[in-house]
């Protein structure tokens, strides 16, 4: 794993997202997902470039249960958390640009 | 970066990446822009990334993953010393040499220029369309086909990705419609076949989709008869668009001649187009074969004709 990126299932998930004092960007991918690994690079650019956000990962394969919580559809999804709760939903792979302004209000 | 480079190469599918490989190997030190992360066809390493098992590129028994066989290629490029940019083409300018091509703010001059930006996925044009992606509506069988176990979903188009997509989703579904406006498959025998197999796969045939229905998410289709004009409704928790392609040419209107379906022109066997020093490979220019061995195989014509072409023009 990459630094600065926390692996979660479903047993570190709850604690991890609920005890964050800063916004949590969760990445829903897989390994059969060829969108989820053109992103995985950027998501490492940003874990180490961005002090105000952690990021983290859900294997949809390995946690089902996380994906269906959020209603995960299609991956790569990443779901930012503010104080627990999900604050705002991307579907998709995008480039670092279009990423970094979505999540804009969280840096 | 005021350099002049012997080569760019615009897009990075099988085409781009084996020019890629050739140019890198005749010391062209080639840039290949490659495009920028998306989950459409639109994307590096070209419609290969949203596959799953490719059975008939030679060299693979067995078959290989698309997106472990597209970065094969761009390792096998990088070794040699080609470069990247992970950045999409903002214009070109191929009236004087060397030309010139923008990416956002940097400006790039090359003698040579290869494009092959490649085609990408049809949408089918409906209300409610963009907004149900994600959320019942695919672009990627293979990204999004896990998360239909067990529910009933439709697949649109009768071409090879079409059935491959509903083959595929077999795996996952209980039930796939697989949704077709003629009353026979274009697919190749083999993959017509294994749909007509499949017990799982019902095929609704003259059927097109005239209506995507959903709130928060997608909860079905109306359909309409193609002979008849008779419409129904037809619930199902997923729809994956398959319907054909078009290629990714914007770039290139009032630069290079285009047919009239978009596609550019090349002249017979080579990859010259109507701009000396310009070359174009892959399913940009091929409306025909449109396949990754084809692609690859014209990539490399690209690279052997640029390379002459610098020959010819340098001194």
């Amino acid at each position: 794993m990459a630094e600065g990126i926390t692996d979660l299932d479903m047993n570190s998930f709850d604690e991890t997202i609920g005890s964050s004092d800063t916004p949590v960007l969760v990445d829903f991918w897989a390994e059969w997902c060829g969108p989820c690994k053109m992103i995985a690079p950027i998501l490492e650019e940003i874990a180490v470039e961005q002090e105000n956000i952690k990021i983290a990962k859900v294997n949809v394969d390995d946690s089902p249960d996380l994906a269906r919580r959020y209603e995960i559809m299609s991956i790569p999804a990443l779901i930012v958390f503010e104080n627990g709760e999900p604050a705002k939903k991307l579907i998709g792979a995008k480039p670092k640009g279009a990423l970094l302004e979505e999540i804009g209000e969280f840096l | 970066m005021n350099d002049i480079r012997d080569v760019i190469i615009i897009g990075s599918g099988p085409a781009g990446l084996t020019a890629a490989i050739y140019t890198a190997r005749a010391n062209m030190a080639p840039l290949v822009i490659e495009g920028e992360p998306s989950s459409t066809s639109d994307q590096p390493g070209g419609q290969l990334m949203l596959t799953t098992d490719v059975e008939n590129f030679p060299g693979f028994p067995e078959g290989i993953m698309g997106p472990e066989l597209m970065s094969n290629f761009r390792s096998q490029a990088s070794r040699f010393g080609a470069e990247f940019i992970t950045a999409k083409v903002t214009s070109v300018d191929f009236s004087e040499r060397p030309f010139t091509i923008e990416v956002g703010e940097t400006s790039y001059k090359s003698h040579t220029v290869i494009v092959s930006t490649g085609a990408q996925s049809l949408m089918l044009g409906l209300p409610n369309e963009d907004r149900l992606i994600g959320h019942g509506l695919s672009t990627c069988a293979t990204c999004d086909g896990f998360f239909f176990r067990d529910q009933e979903i439709a697949v649109v188009g009768g071409g090879d990705s079409a059935v491959e997509e509903a083959t595929f989703l077999t795996k996952f579904a209980s039930k796939v419609y697989l949704v077709h406006r003629r009353d026979e498959l274009r697919a190749s025998k083999i993959m017509c076949q294994r749909a007509f197999d499949n017990p799982k796969i019902e095929i609704l045939w003259n059927s097109q989709v005239a209506e995507i229905q959903g709130e928060g998410k997608l909860s079905g289709v109306i359909l309409k008869d193609t002979l008849t004009e008779a419409t129904r409704s037809l619930a199902v928790d997923g729809l994956f668009i398959a319907i054909g392609h078009r290629p990714n040419t914007d770039l290139f209107k009032g630069h290079l001649e285009l047919k009239e379906n978009g596609y550019l022109v090349t002249e017979p066997n080579s990859s010259l187009t109507k701009v000396p020093g310009v070359f174009a490979c892959g399913d940009v220019q091929d409306d025909y074969y449109r396949q990754a061995i084809t692609a690859a195989g014209s990539g490399c014509m690209a690279a052997i004709d640029a390379e002459r072409w610098l020959e010819e023009h340098q001194s």
